[in-house]
């Protein structure tokens, strides 16, 4: 412990606090902006300096540890100056039309020069000028920009993806894409922890709202039928910014706010999901009993950010996939045949919006081979979960005062297996609750597998099914992924299955998630989805009555001829940059 | 009414000419890795301001030189206007009346031809090749990347053994190099932007003084591998030293009858003190390193050939140096009494001597080998030493303290004389060299060259002539051994394969032709660590040292402590160690200037340390 003062009040304070930390548990907020705990320390913005006595700098607060005797002070006159010129120097390169940015009202920049009362520009305003294509799913405006480097950093530390880079030198120095590439040529996932991980509106996805709302949109055409899924992750996060308790955000609620847009239907992922565990669970169970026709482990395939990397990192591996598409697109495709033809309807009116936790999926609904339906398309649309929220936003729907309604049939019942597949670990223990029952004829205790949830970056389980030993490993985050594929390759570790999210914690923690500066929510959005199945009374993805009926009515059984045209893909029908 | 006045500096004239040296100091302490076309533009906008605003072309064209390359920069140019701002710059370079004007359009046009490709990147991408790599300026100017500011951190602390093993993660030479590295770290030392370089050099010698001697980390398990090593010199012994921690068995082979090579054949005991080098080497030897001297690699009688070798060992590592004197081909060179800086430095080193006692001796050449021959010479009791060098002493290659010592013990530097030919007696003695004096000419590739000065040849009488202007690589036999060979090198890629040779690779001097003893470390470093890809591991190496995390502190401005050494009078009769240890208090006042640019400005970011390779 060492004794320090903080704007004169005497503390004692753990060794190896930083000052921020210390006045932070005080009760003094130091105001900061490019800081990111263990990721981003680089003392870059210089908002956070505070002064020290007998130093005649100021310092910054976020990189510097405690000292015995130090006295210090955060609102000095020196200290009020420089936070105040500092933060007007970075608004003078700052695109500063709020009323129109995708940020406003969540923006660390806006909040933190409003709260220091800045109402005046002291400085010329000098924008970089912006350059990129707006056809890509991630978007970068040059002229927001703060270049805190967090983008960088969280590509490097975390996504080991090296896309971000610091280009240009000397007074230009910005922030751009690697090794000067255009941001299409590179193996950039799509995971977009950049944009939840962006401080101002620099970075975000790209909005296709609008292609949905303007007058020629599908939305206004009263010859298209809207068919609306939502992914399990979304409906643990949608409420946050909507001034909703967790409580209050209710799946139903969620069905109910977007029936309130004038969609036609709103059905639920979860299907999708409980259909990707009898096919994805059926191919484990083939390629298990014929092991010596396989490489291993099998991957799992729902997550279209780590496709990409892999495809993009190590294609050689592309054969351990699973082929079965990703939920939403299984079940835009199915939507578009077995829904089409049950209900009769001619399935080119029918325009397939999927509301996802995740960026990646506008690119994913965008592969020409990933259609099977006879349509231009078997997803039309991808919005992320931010997309919805301004939807709702922009119709002023009470969501609160909601009456609260299932998902439609034939595709809104899912069950707990189905729900957890938006958290980390819950595609391998639906899979597993499931493969447990194809090969034995009995159900496990449904919590039989829970050793694979948690945070854990690489988590590690071995099950014994009929005397045979399952290994099974779980990753989430692409820097953990290429951890465990290094370790694969050097011969290091083995396993049998093995699921892949690539952004930390899950589609819970996914890029298209609501963002709150500073704050990491995946754990807690994934308890929620923990509660959900746990509160289901189906809780196995072969009980779901809808299911069921898909495949008497329609598919026959998993891995059929006809499953095997439209629920599976070939991941080598297309080719990520720099890919053979 | 007074005719005349005394004019006195104004105050603002005064601070405009300190401004003048602190941008001075600012240029040298310049990161590597800007754009030159950003620089360009900076210092034409400096130009500019000096301009007397009389002329045309100086007045106006520069600003619109200065414009058209912010729009560059901008990115609001096309290609044509790289030829306007070429035809703008030749029309300035031409047309302006004095050299304010042309010497900065000269400039501009040096950077369109030298970095034609940034302009066009800007232009036709809106992008800039230069990146900032490797920011800490003298981790990025030490070829073995040495953690500076982590062992000058812990030179402050008095952790002295700490900041020894902290440099043998990256360096097994901490003894040596302390002693006589040249220290390229120096260079751009950020320091200068507030006073002067840190004593990179002489934080060192502090902590291995200081240390005593630190046990090396431990080996890891062995690989069962075995790689041979051609050449006990830095370079060799390097490679050696990490790939004994990494597992890997190694054998060197020295021709000689002392490991070291050139630290111990090349550079005289009163710079590095056999018994200081023999602490490094035995550190690297108690990794268990096996050791053949004597041992010439060749096809002769008795001699081990490169194929029997790469036919028992997993890989090879070719590190044999460049010990051949080079002679300068003057008639007369083939007498007695005519010695190479090889030959002459080699004989003291194996404890043989070379008769100079009360002899005239010519020293040929201008490097820091000449340098370590004139002194040498006059502690063997030579009765006068000259130093005989084309150019002129500001030109010599030697470093400028090597320079100024040898003066200080007595050598006379013979400046802007061309050696032409030895004369001889009928007995083929030496007595003199005759030399045509030479006057300093043209600048031709960057340095002034000699020229003819139209005076008389005259000799210079003398006894001995010791030739130092470089030295050759003895490539003969692994030539025939299909060895590539270009320039009278070994040819190498950058990560010390040699392509035609599966498992062979090839480092130092050998590769490179002669140069520093850091250089030839380096190279052992990257070639342990591709052997042992080759070999099929992924080794790292590390230290479990931890830097202390850099404090808050002032910087104000600090004269540099330097290195002392001993009186002339007793230093230049003995071949003792010239270089006196610096006190604790000049140790730790020096340390304490350290701007811990690892972890201040990107340090912090990016590349600001490197745990393990």
């Amino acid at each position: 412990m060492v004794n320090i003062k903080i704007n004169n009040t005497p503390l004692q304070v753990k060794e190896g606090t930083t000052i921020m930390q210390a006045a932070e548990d005080a009760g003094f907020r130091i105001p900061h902006l490019c800081y990111l705990p263990g990721i981003n320390e680089i003392a870059a913005c210089r908002v956070c300096v505070v002064e020290v006595k007998g130093v005649k700098r100021l310092v910054p607060s976020c990189d510097n540890m405690v000292a015995e005797g130090m006295e210090i002070f955060t609102n000095s006159p020196r200290v009020r100056d420089a936070r105040r010129t500092n933060v007007q120097l970075i608004l003078s390169q700052h695109d500063c039309l709020c009323a129109t940015c995708i940020r406003s009202g969540n923006c660390s920049l806006q909040t933190i020069a409003n709260d220091l009362g800045i109402v005046t520009d002291d400085y010329a305003r000098v924008l970089e000028k912006n350059n990129w294509p707006q056809d890509f799913p991630l978007i970068r405006d040059a002229s927001k920009c703060i270049k805190c480097m967090r983008c960088i950093q969280i590509c490097d530390k975390v996504q080991n993806l090296h896309i971000w880079d610091v280009t240009k030198t000397g007074s230009r120095t910005t922030v751009g894409v690697s090794l000067n590439r255009d941001i299409k040529e590179t193996g950039c996932s799509l995971c977009s922890q950049c944009v939840t991980h962006c401080p101002v509106g620099a970075l975000h996805e790209r909005d296709d709202r609008q292609k949905l709302l303007a007058m020629c949109g599908a939305l206004s055409d009263p010859e298209k039928i809207t068919v609306v899924q939502v992914a399990p992750a979304v409906r643990t996060a949608w409420g946050e910014q909507l001034g909703l308790t967790r409580e209050e955000a209710t799946p139903e609620r969620l069905a109910a706010a977007i029936k309130a847009l004038g969609f036609d239907y709103v059905f639920d992922t979860n299907f999708g999901a409980d259909l990707t565990i009898m096919e994805e669970g059926s191919e484990f169970i083939e390629r298990f009993t014929h092991r010596d026709r396989y490489a291993w482990p099998m991957f799992t395939s729902c997550c279209p950010g780590w496709v990409r990397y892999l495809k993009g990192q190590h294609p050689e591996m592309v054969d351990q996939l699973s082929t079965a598409k990703s939920p939403h697109q299984m079940q835009g495709t199915c939507t578009k045949t077995y829904f089409a033809q049950k209900m009769g309807i001619d399935p080119k009116k029918i325009f397939n919006i999927s509301i996802m936790p995740c960026v990646a999926k506008k690119s994913e609904a965008d592969i020409p081979s990933i259609n099977d339906s006879g349509c231009e398309k078997d997803v039309d649309m991808v919005l992320t979960t931010r997309e919805l929220v301004r939807m709702i936003r922009a119709d002023h729907i009470n969501v609160r005062n909601l009456q609260e309604r299932p998902f439609d049939s034939p595709f809104g019942s899912g069950t707990g297996a189905a729900v957890i597949f938006g958290v980390t670990g819950g595609v391998m223990e639906a899979a597993l609750r499931s493969a447990y029952f194809l090969l034995t004829g009995q159900n496990a205790d449904p919590d039989a597998f829970q050793n694979v949830r948690g945070m854990g970056g690489w988590k590690e389980a071995e099950f014994k099914i009929l005397g045979e030993r399952v290994k099974i490993a779980v990753a989430s985050g692409l820097g953990n992924t290429e951890k465990l594929i290094q370790a694969l390759k050097r011969g290091e570790v083995s396993y049998d299955f093995v699921e892949i999210m690539a952004c930390p914690g899950g589609c819970v923690g996914g890029g298209g998630q609501p963002i709150h500066d500073g704050e990491e929510l995946a754990s807690l959005r994934g308890d929620n989805l923990y509660f959900l199945d746990r509160k289901n009374s189906l809780r196995f993805s072969h009980e779901n009555p809808e299911v069921q009926m898909a495949y008497r009515e329609y598919y026959g059984k998993p891995l059929s001829e006809r499953s095997h045209h439209e629920l599976h893909t070939d991941h080598h029908a297309w080719k990520m940059p720099g890919e053979r | 009414m007074s005719r005349l006045t005394i004019k006195t500096q104004s105050a603002a004239q005064a601070t405009v000419e300190e401004l003048y040296k602190d941008l001075e100091r600012r240029i040298v302490a310049s990161p590597p890795g800007l754009c030159p076309v950003d620089m360009a533009s900076a210092f034409l906008k400096l130009c500019h301001a000096q301009t007397c605003g009389k002329c045309v072309p100086c007045r106006v064209g520069l600003g619109q030189l200065s414009a058209m390359l912010e729009d560059v920069l901008d990115g609001n140019a096309t290609l044509t206007t790289i030829d306007r701002i070429e035809r703008t710059a030749r029309v300035i370079a031409d047309t302006a009346d004095c050299a304010i004007g042309a010497s900065a359009a000269d400039m501009v046009l040096k950077g369109v031809k030298g970095f034609r490709d940034d302009y066009e990147e800007h232009i036709l991408h809106g992008k800039c090749l230069a990146a900032i790599n490797q920011p800490v300026p003298c981790m990025s100017l030490c070829p073995a990347h040495v953690d500076i500011p982590g062992y000058i951190a812990l030179v402050h602390e008095g952790r002295w053994a700490d900041a020894v093993r902290l440099i043998r993660k990256d360096n097994p030479f901490p003894v040596a190099c302390a002693l006589v590295c040249e220290h390229p770290c120096e260079a751009r030392c950020r320091r200068n932007m507030i006073d002067a370089s840190l004593n990179i050099r002489g934080m060192k010698l502090a902590a291995v003084d200081k240390a005593g001697p630190v046990p090396v980390p431990e080996n890891a398990p062995s690989t069962g591998k075995r790689v041979a090593i051609i050449g006990g010199g830095p370079s060799g012994l390097s490679a050696a030293y990490y790939l004994q921690l990494m597992g890997h068995q190694t054998t060197v082979y020295e021709m000689h009858k002392h490991l070291g090579g050139m630290l111990y054949y090349g550079i005289p005991s009163y710079r590095l003190p056999r018994a200081r080098l023999d602490e490094d080497i035995n550190a690297i030897l108690s990794t268990g390193v096996e050791v053949r001297l004597d041992c010439k690699i060749g096809d002769g009688e008795g001699m081990t050939s490169i194929a029997q070798i790469r036919s028992e060992y997993d890989a090879v590592y070719i590190s044999i140096g460049a010990h051949t004197g080079k002679y300068a081909g003057l008639p007369g060179e083939d007498v007695r009494g005519v010695i190479s800086a090889v030959e002459m430095l080699g004989t003291l080193a194996d404890g043989g001597t070379v008769d100079l006692k009360d002899k005239r001796v010519c020293v040929i050449g201008g490097g820091n080998v000449a340098m370590d021959v004139t002194r040498s010479a006059i502690r063997l009791g030579a009765k006068t030493v000259k130093v005989i060098y084309r150019r002129r002493r500001d030109d010599m290659t030697a470093l400028q303290e090597e320079v100024d010592a040898a003066a200080a013990e007595g050598a006379e530097i013979v400046e802007l004389h061309a050696p032409v030919r030895i004369e001889t007696d009928a007995e083929e003695n030496v007595t003199g060299l005759t030399v045509s004096p030479k006057i300093i000419g043209a600048v031709k590739g960057g340095r002034p060259a000699p020229a003819d000065s139209d005076e008389p040849d005259y000799t210079i009488p003398c006894d001995a002539v010791i030739i130092a202007i470089g030295q050759g690589i003895e490539t003969r036999h692994f030539e025939s051994e299909g060895i590539p060979i270009k320039r009278g090198v070994i040819e190498a890629a950058d990560w010390s394969a040699v392509s035609s040779a599966m498992g062979v690779f090839a480092g130092g001097d050998c590769v490179t032709g002669p140069a520093t003893a850091i250089r030839a470390i380096a190279a052992g470093k990257v070639a342990a660590a591709n052997i042992d890809e080759y070999l099929g591991f992924h080794h790292s190496i590390s230290v479990d040292v931890e830097i202390p995390a850099p404090r808050i502190k002032d910087d104000p401005a600090y004269g540099r402590v330097n290195v002392k050494e001993r009186p002339v009078d007793e230093r230049r009769t003995d071949w003792e160690a010239v270089e006196c240890p610096l006190t604790d208090k000049e140790i730790c006042q020096e340390s304490g200037r350290c701007l811990r640019c690892d972890h201040f400005g990107y340090g912090v970011f990016k590349g600001g340390r490197e745990l393990k390779w």
